[in-house]
């Protein structure tokens, strides 16, 4: 008689409720990889995450694990407030890029340069998806969104921001890494990325980024397998992928 | 060889095929099925090469495939 054994199931970190998220969406991928790391260091009692207002503001549905929502793009103030209270807790943000890149842009900044013990998961899909994928900071040139039917244009737009090179002079930014989710490696080297960021918070390192590439097949109006491809060939070749900065 | 199976949560999938993407061996087909949230499910194909890599299921965003190793008795 032949015996059974599971070897890969759903983390014990996410509820029963489906992501209801696209097909093929990053932020689901993103979640269940939190959630994998949560399980594996074992602290699902001592975490608190800050959700974002985005796609992923139904977080604490899916995780079960405590969640807060923060006003659109306050993320970073709110975990800071909330790690200076119980410092003995585990405390990460997980924002969008609209969130994060744009309206969040001056928290993102000081919480960074005050060097926060936080951990901040910076998921780019390259527009708002929520909102049905206008033009976001990071939009690359001449990407055609909502609200740039011709493709983005420098010269009205600007060029899409890279918030890690933009973040790495700082002193008080720990670690900076950019990841992908493409395909199978790429998917353990961005949770080996995500793990570093978390431990840098449990042995005190500091503030710790990872920005992770993420697909948006929907407003992209690709499907996943096409929307992949697009991110190794168009969205890596601007926000390469790596570490920007390591001092841990 | 190793042999293994999958098990799909069709609650969770939603067709978007990176699993049938990933999988070396050809394990999975888009099926016929259609779940409540009105997502065309895929298929385990069953056909006796999964070999429990589990490349489909880390490749699996929904976190909707559970891998199953089978381990046989060695006779004596």
């Amino acid at each position: 008689m032949a015996k059974e054994r599971v070897i890969y199931k759903k983390p014990e970190s996410l509820t029963d409720v489906p992501f209801t998220y696209c097909w093929g969406c990053g932020h689901s991928m993103a979640h269940k990889l939190i959630a994998e790391i949560i399980d594996e260091l074992d602290m699902r009692e001592k975490v608190i995450a800050v959700a974002p207002v985005g796609c992923a503001v139904f977080a604490y549905d899916f995780w079960d694990f405590d969640v807060t929502e923060a006003a659109h793009g306050r993320a970073p103030v709110v975990a800071t407030a909330i790690k200076r209270v119980h410092p003995d807790k585990f405390v990460f943000c997980y924002q969008g890029d609209g969130d994060l890149a744009s309206i969040g842009m001056a928290e993102t900044i000081h919480t960074a340069n005050r060097g926060e013990n936080i951990s901040v998961i910076f998921i780019n899909n390259t527009n708002y998806g929520m909102t049905g994928g206008q033009m976001a900071p990071t939009s690359l040139i001449s990407q055609v969104t909502t609200t740039s039917p011709y493709g983005r244009d420098v010269k009205n737009a600007g060029y899409p921001i890279k918030m890690l090179e933009l973040l790495s002079p700082l002193q008080g930014v720990k670690y900076l890494e950019r990841v992908k989710l493409t395909d199978v490696p790429s998917i353990v080297k961005a949770k080996k990325a995500i793990k570093k960021a978390f431990v840098n918070q449990l042995t005190n390192v500091g503030f710790s980024m990872v920005e992770v590439l993420s697909a948006c097949p929907a407003n992209w109006k690709k499907d996943p397998v096409k929307a992949n491809k697009w991110i190794d060939e168009e969205v890596s070749e601007y926000f390469p992928v790596g570490k920007i900065k390591d001092i841990t | 060889m190793r042999k293994g199976r999958i098990k799909i949560d069709r609650n969770r999938c939603k067709g978007c095929m990176l699993c049938i993407d990933a999988c070396p061996k050809g394990e999975i087909k888009q099926g016929t099925a259609i779940n409540k949230a009105g997502y065309n499910v895929v298929e385990f194909r069953n056909n006796g090469e999964c070999n429990a890599c589990m490349l489909c299921a880390i490749s699996c965003p929904d976190a909707a495939i559970e891998v199953i190793e089978i381990i046989e008795d060695v006779k004596k």
